[in-house]
């Protein structure tokens, strides 16, 4: 299809009525996306210091129908999920996304909690997996692949837990953007560093193509339950995980 | 699909006429989606900023769209992908084709997309004997029942949930009859089960994408099923078909537009998911698609550039237009007769598939103009439709008995001291006749008009002459 190729660039050209940009006008133009200039970004988040933000990201996320548990260390996590399981009638069965920032998790406190890490198959109920960045804006969870970091892990199992540390709480989702250019060397490396997928999660999966009226678990998750560990706070930067 | 814009009247006496589409109507007017945007904007003081720096993102993006297009396709090939281009429909669906072949492909899962359902794509794959599965929860339901989309977001919303249960008994004839299939709930857990397994059996996964980020090669998808997600991560190939005017320079754009998106067109803050995805799997990686491919559409967009529906490239695709269109909630979105309806379809349609076979589509509007003041990208609907009627005009595609009236009120028009003569005239012998109650159970020439309400009936003088009296009375105070 190369042809098609010529033909569209030049059609395209033609309606602009001009040639191509000319290297100086392109060279401007790298430039500016190389900025990564900001545009209008609302106050809602911005405005507020990191706690208020953490607050704003809980409330988001539960407004979009994610259910939120605060833990004060990872070493709360195994009975703070175990509990979850049984309140919600779910197996006592997890899997887990293989990626050493859930190494430290005491699961041995929990020996009737059956693990397995990897990514996930059709016959996985309940996943657990870290995330990138948390979203306060909206209450979105910001996740990538990687070998660690399966992307299945987030869409096949019924119920999905997030691990959230509370310094990975961002305003807006150009702070987890640039989060993400820092963790991967962006723009010293070019794009091609950049994870297969990226994914933006906010609250379960959903539909309303019947009648309007929502329904939750159309495809994705039915239940999205996140866990905000309170140990790390913002400025100890540490690993984020992914 | 064959179009049948030009019958949109016709289309529009049968969806009148249908009274489970009027209902369907009806639920989404009063209590659906422009209640909610009017809510979720409500909390977002900044949203109307927004709107025009999405209209100025777009309208930079498509100034040097060439470059954008070229950028892209650079980045996306570096992170292991392909792009192809493809100038009409029958190409795309070619590529898509040879991509399926090569790949030993039976059956196939979509994604929600606009442009699948631009080039025909499932009937084309169904005669190659290959099967697609739609994966929407609207979409499997209109594939089913073999019919064409009626909204942009929400394909299935001319159908109430009993016609939704009839479709899926039809259907699944391997599941017990006397299943309850009362409830939502009931009719979404049922296609979760029975999509399942296809979605773990597929071939190659297909899907649209809401933004090409030029700056990285990544195609953006918003799903709120998370059905998507499904479709191009666990096939072994993953195509994405999207048009040329998908193109933003980075995700910092992506970001404003995708604040838009959403509230404009469900009313939420942000859609269950958003997903950005570069190229197939990266070594190491325990899932994903070996392979992806990017195809990209002109169709008539190159031809559209720099014209007078320039704009109409900026559309994001929200549905927002039709969501709060008089005409649209009255007639539905299958009288608009083709891929894309309310607002956006007639301006659109006409620039794709042509005027003559569009023609009646830009009068399928009362130019009330609340398409426009919606629209997050701030696209002029009203004027673009004013511009293709001119054109319907000039090409005599219009009824003769229209034109010729036209011709002559122009005609009256453009003569100001017969017009006010006449004007007077008419409307002295109309308030005359209105008698006492002051309107028409029937006029001449206006059956269309009387035959389904009264005419009311002019007071007796024109706004013009009351309004020298005024000047006049004016000058001497």
């Amino acid at each position: 299809m190369n042809r098609s190729r010529e033909v569209i660039l030049a059609a395209v050209r033609r309606s602009l009525n001009r040639g191509p940009l000319g290297a100086e006008r392109e060279a401007e133009l790298r430039d500016q996306i190389a900025a990564h200039r900001r545009n209008l970004v609302p106050a809602r988040a911005t405005s507020l210091d990191h706690l208020a933000q953490v607050e704003l990201f809980i409330a988001m996320a539960e407004a979009a129908q994610a259910t939120v548990a605060r833990v004060p260390a990872l070493a709360d996590v195994p009975e703070t999920v175990t509990r979850y399981l049984a309140s919600e009638n779910l197996p006592a069965e997890l899997v887990i996304a293989p990626d050493s920032s859930l190494d430290d998790i005491p699961w041995t406190t929990r020996p009737l909690l059956r693990i397995r890490r990897g990514r996930a198959g059709k016959a996985d109920a309940v996943s657990l997996t870290p995330c990138f960045a948390a979203i306060a804006e909206t209450g979105t969870l910001m996740l990538v692949s990687g070998a660690h970091t399966p992307t299945t892990l987030n869409f096949l199992p019924d119920t999905h837990i997030i691990l959230v540390h509370a310094d990975q709480v961002v305003a807006t989702y150009e702070d987890g953007w640039d989060r993400l250019r820092e963790a991967i060397h962006w723009n010293a490396t070019g794009a091609s560093e950049l994870p297969r997928t990226v994914n933006f999660i906010t609250g379960p999966s959903r539909t309303g193509d019947i009648e309007q009226r929502i329904v939750l678990g159309a495809h994705g998750p039915r239940r999205l339950h996140i866990l905000v560990v309170e140990d790390r706070r913002a400025g100890d930067h540490g690993e984020n995980g992914g | 699909m064959q179009a049948t814009s030009r019958n949109f009247a016709a289309n529009s006496r049968v969806g009148l006429a249908n009274e489970n589409l009027q209902q369907a109507l009806d639920i989404m007017t009063q209590r659906g989606f422009p209640l909610r945007r009017r809510e979720v904007v409500a909390r977002l003081p900044e949203f109307e900023a927004l709107r025009e720096r999405g209209r100025e993102i777009k309208d930079h993006t498509l100034a040097h769209l060439d470059f954008y297009l070229e950028l892209y396709e650079e980045n996306v090939v570096a992170a292991g992908g392909e792009v192809h281009w493809a100038r009409t429909p029958e190409e795309a669906c070619q590529v898509v084709l040879e991509i399926c072949r090569a790949a030993g492909a039976r059956t196939v899962t979509k994604g929600k997309s606009m442009i699948a359902e631009e080039i025909g794509l499932n009937d084309f794959l169904e005669k190659s004997g290959i099967a697609p599965i739609e994966t929407d929860l609207g979409e499997y339901i209109i594939q089913l029942r073999h019919e064409p989309p009626s909204h942009l977001i929400a394909p299935a919303m001319h159908l109430v949930k009993e016609q939704v249960a009839d479709t899926f008994r039809a259907a699944h004839r391997t599941l017990d009859p006397r299943r309850p299939l009362i409830e939502a709930r009931e009719l979404c857990d049922e296609a979760r089960a029975l999509l399942r397994p296809q979605f773990l059996a597929a071939d190659v996964g297909i899907t649209g994408a809401n933004f090409l980020v030029a700056e990285t090669g990544s195609s953006i998808i918003v799903t709120n099923e998370g059905n998507g997600d499904l479709t191009q991560t666990l096939p072994r190939v993953h195509i994405v078909l999207a048009s040329l005017e998908k193109l933003v320079p980075t995700f910092e754009d992506a970001a404003t537009l995708l604040r838009l998106l959403a509230r404009s067109a469900t009313g939420q803050e942000f859609s269950s998911y958003m997903t950005a995805s570069t190229g197939p799997r990266r070594p190491g990686d325990l899932d994903g698609p070996e392979a992806y491919h990017v195809i990209l559409l002109d169709n008539g967009r190159s031809q559209m550039l720099g014209g007078e529906f320039a704009d109409m490239l900026r559309c994001i695709r929200c549905g927002a237009c039709m969501n709060h269109c008089p005409v649209y909630a009255a007639v539905g979105g299958h009288a608009y007769g083709w891929v894309y309806p309310g607002p956006m379809g007639a301006v659109l349609t006409p620039s794709l598939i042509g005027i003559k076979e569009a023609a009646s589509l830009p009068n399928a509007s009362t130019l009330c103009g609340r398409c426009e003041s919606v629209c997050p990208v701030k696209i002029p609907l009203p004027k673009m439709l004013r511009h293709w009627r001119e054109r319907e005009f000039a090409q005599k595609l219009a009824p003769r008995v229209w034109r010729n009236g036209l011709s002559l009120w122009a005609w009256v028009a453009q003569r100001p001291a017969l017009y006010h003569a006449l004007a007077g005239i008419v409307s002295r012998v109309l308030g005359w006749a209105g008698g006492p109650r002051g309107r028409f159970r029937s006029l001449p020439f206006a059956a269309g008009w009387t035959g389904v309400r009264d005419m009311p009936a002019p007071e007796g003088r024109s706004f013009h002459s009351l309004w020298a009296e005024r000047a006049k009375t004016a000058g001497r105070g």
